[in-house]
């Protein structure tokens, strides 16, 4: 019989501890079924993040290390500048990436290191249990901001695709949705690209995707993948922000 | 044999080289050494001072608070660290830019020497640090002049090569000038009163 | 002492050979006073034999590089002084607990807060009791010569490997900044395998380096072998110095840059006539206590001296027989004990016993 559906032998058997309905268990497919693609697994060392996907090497047939609070990106940046033959990328959430991490993501993506950063944002600490993120919209309500973000003393969501966009460094920035099969194969694509700009030494690359956290939202699955559409992609427009055609670098 | 020795001067006189060079003459001879520079926030200007020690046994403490000899390359030197000095140190003095008359100690030996003086007369100022360290090794008794010069190549960066003869000579003048002059007694000093800087 | 050529080599600077001779081709840093000289020696040297230095964005930043580059396998460092080894004190619980290797060099200023670039030894609890979070131990070196920075400096290399635990070297400002000739190393260093290392997963199980530990009794079991590990660290690398403390009635203990001080007093109380020693723990952690036991069996009267207010003498203390007494000198601050205070300080207590 003739399969037509399979894991990526990038991923493995083990159940995910990630809530139902939450993007985590798509955005690793992906990310997995770039690893095969561009056969890479054998040679690859992921960046694990604090936040829900730190338990992220139980899915991952790769070599995987834990990295400190928002440290993936200098983590990466010491792997790479050692062993310049491997593959690093880092898997980072709101929280780790646009908070407590954010120096470290923009200094090494100013700094063009040629890793590939996969930044999940559904605007909320989703392991702490549902804090306010830099990414949370306004007026929206968490267990940290409990009458809704306020502008006066919470300031405005972080778009961290468009700032690294700025910079020179960077060689590839996206972002993209997890909601509709369309936007998913979407997403897939830049995460390829994101992989293939990194195997092809051209430099930094980033992919930001929007998904879902029906716990810490307080909504259905279903619910939930509709306020992507009718709340996060209105204030963060999907697209690809930045490609660079060849390498400014070496 | 332990001896130790401040240099102290301007920013720009050259302090940390002649340290830096009396340093690596005494381990070309065998000696054990350290050389401790202070060092301020500053990147120029201010004093500069350094601490050399030569010992023929290993060294303890590369922090000295009454060293054997002080070089007092200017005047804010003369008057800031005579004081460290034990009964007996010697005092080396450039008279061209200390006033002798601020020496207040009278258990200690004065070595005045003009030593801007004498490097303008080579050509340039910044011999200063060459010739006072000619005339310490001719007063101090330490190390020969000539092992001073001898250390000059590793010291001395190659772009810089072509001045070591010039140097070599200023040495040499500032160790001719202490072996020539007549020794200083404090006493002759005649105090001018009234006169602060 | 090797046959060598001696040559004249400011501390930081002997700090940076060590580590290319180690083998160390990786170095993350930020520039901080008074070790601004390791930075710019390894952005100079690194780049002609393939290595590569990086200026980090932060002292948070450059401990993670280190992480990272030394979960592949390679000798990596990163050096700074005591602000930024604040900094640094999450990736060095990371590294304590996921057991990878480096170095850290802390060439120690006063404080605390900004406080000074003079030499301390302000640091001495942070680093051996810690520094930060959870049950963990650093290897601490205190070198007290700049042939000692060079040589440990190697040591840490070899020593972090040998037991899959950050070291650190723990010198000061002065030890940083002053000049002495050093012999350097002639033969090779032989580095260990690394079969723990992530290298990619090419025929072979995908292996994981982490720290959370969240089944049942598994952190409790790992924090049980990493005392066993410190435990053997105590039992084979402790390294101390000692001088005429074989008929000594008062023995001064200190580390570092004191012990180069108090040397110089307890020369000056023996040519005096007086029974005095010198004993200097080498290794910080692990900590000569041991030694120390059995010293106290006899001489009765401890002087320890320290660049701080007492933290080197808890440690004395905690180790000494009980009808010991230990006295304390120390000055914090950036304030230097001087020989001669030192000095007053033997004669005041050799007096009173």
């Amino acid at each position: 019989m003739k399969p037509v559906f399979s894991k990526p032998k990038a991923l493995n058997d083990a159940v995910m501890h990630y809530c139902p309905g939450c993007g985590h268990g798509v955005v690793h497919r992906l990310v997995g079924e770039a690893l095969d693609h561009f056969d890479i697994l054998d040679r690859t060392v992921g960046v694990a993040p604090v936040g829900c996907a730190v338990l992220m090497y139980d899915y991952f047939n790769c070599d995987i290390i834990e990295a400190p609070h928002g440290r993936p990106p200098a983590v990466a940046t010491g792997m790479k500048r050692s062993r310049p033959d491997l593959i690093i990328f880092a898997y980072q959430g709101d929280g780790d990436l646009a908070s407590i991490g954010l120096a470290e993501i923009v200094h090494a993506a100013n700094r063009g290191e040629n890793v590939t950063v996969i930044f999940v944002n559904n605007t909320v600490y989703g392991m702490t249990g549902g804090q306010m993120a830099p990414t949370t919209l306004l007026g929206q309500q968490t267990t940290t901001s409990p009458y809704g973000r306020n502008l006066n003393t919470d300031g405005y969501p972080i778009r961290m695709a468009e700032m690294l966009a700025t910079l020179e460094g960077t060689s590839y920035v996206a972002r993209h949705a997890i909601d509709t099969p369309a936007n998913i194969l979407r997403a897939r694509k830049s995460i390829f690209r994101a992989f293939e700009m990194q195997v092809k030494d051209m430099g930094f690359s980033f992919v930001e995707l929007l998904t879902t956290c029906p716990t810490n939202w307080g909504m259905s699955s279903r619910e939930s993948i509709r306020r992507i559409k009718e709340e996060l992609i209105p204030y963060f427009p999907l697209g690809v922000f930045k490609e660079k055609e060849v390498a400014d670098y070496i | 044999m332990y001896y130790d020795v401040f240099i102290s001067g301007f920013g720009g006189q050259g302090i940390l080289l002649a340290g830096q060079l009396l340093a690596e003459a005494a381990m070309e001879k065998g000696l054990e050494v350290t050389f401790f520079p202070s060092y301020g926030v500053e990147m120029r200007g201010g004093t500069a001072r350094c601490t050399v020690i030569l010992s023929d046994e290993a060294i303890g403490s590369p922090i000295v608070d009454s060293p054997l000899c002080i070089i007092a390359m200017n005047q804010p030197s003369l008057l800031r660290y005579q004081e460290s000095l034990p009964e007996g140190g010697l005092f080396i003095v450039n008279s061209s830019l200390a006033r002798l008359e601020d020496v207040q100690r009278d258990d200690i030996l004065v070595r005045a020497v003009p030593i801007s003086e004498l490097a303008i007369e080579l050509g340039n100022a910044r011999l200063a640090n060459m010739v006072a360290l000619g005339a310490f090794a001719q007063c101090s008794g330490t190390l020969a002049p000539e092992e001073i010069v001898a250390a000059l190549e590793s010291v001395i960066s190659a772009r810089n090569r072509k001045l070591i003869p010039l140097n070599e000579k200023a040495i040499l003048e500032g160790a001719r000038y202490a072996r020539e002059m007549p020794v200083f007694q404090m006493h002759e000093v005649e105090k001018r009163d009234g006169q602060t800087y | 002492m090797s046959s060598g050529k001696r040559i004249l080599v400011k501390g930081n600077d002997a700090i940076g050979m060590g580590a290319i001779k180690a083998g160390c081709r990786f170095y993350f840093g930020y520039p901080i006073t008074p070790q601004n000289e390791i930075p710019e020696f390894m952005s100079r040297e690194l780049p002609k034999i393939g290595g590569e230095f990086v200026q980090a964005e932060s002292e948070l930043a450059s401990i993670n590089m280190v992480l990272g580059a030394s979960a592949l396998g390679v000798r990596s460092m990163t050096s700074s002084s005591s602000p930024g080894i604040s900094l640094m004190q999450e990736g060095l619980s990371y590294m304590a607990g996921q057991e990878l290797p480096a170095v850290v060099i802390n060439v120690v200023r006063c404080g605390p807060g900004l406080g000074g670039i003079a030499a301390s030894q302000g640091d001495y609890f942070q680093a051996v009791k810690g520094g930060g979070h959870g049950d963990y131990h650093l290897i601490v070196l205190a070198p007290a010569s700049v042939q000692e920075m060079y040589d440990h400096t190697i040591l840490a290399f070899d020593l972090a490997d040998r037991y899959r635990n950050p070291a650190m070297v723990l010198a000061d400002a002065i030890l940083g900044q002053m000049q002495e000739p050093i012999v350097e190393r002639e033969e090779e260093v032989q580095e260990p395998r690394k079969p723990w290392a992530l290298t990619g997963a090419k025929g072979r199980p995908a292996r994981h380096i982490k720290s959370l530990l969240l089944k049942e009794g598994e952190l409790e079991s790992h924090n049980r072998l990493l005392q066993e590990k410190y435990r053997e660290v105590q039992k084979h690398e402790i390294r101390y110095n000692e001088l005429e403390v074989e008929d000594a009635e008062l023995v001064v203990a200190a580390f570092g840059t004191s012990a180069r001080i108090a040397r110089t007093a307890v020369s000056k109380a023996r040519s005096e006539g007086l029974k005095v020693g010198l004993f200097r723990p080498v290794t910080l952690f692990p900590f000569p206590g041991e030694r120390l036991r059995v010293l106290s069996a006899r001489v009765k009267n401890f002087l320890v001296v320290e660049m701080n207010t007492g933290q080197m003498v808890e440690d004395v203390r905690l180790n000494v027989s009980g009808d010991a007494s230990v006295f304390f000198y120390g000055r914090p601050g950036g304030a230097i004990p001087t020989p001669m205070e030192v000095y007053e300080r033997i004669v005041k207590h050799y007096k009173e016993q």
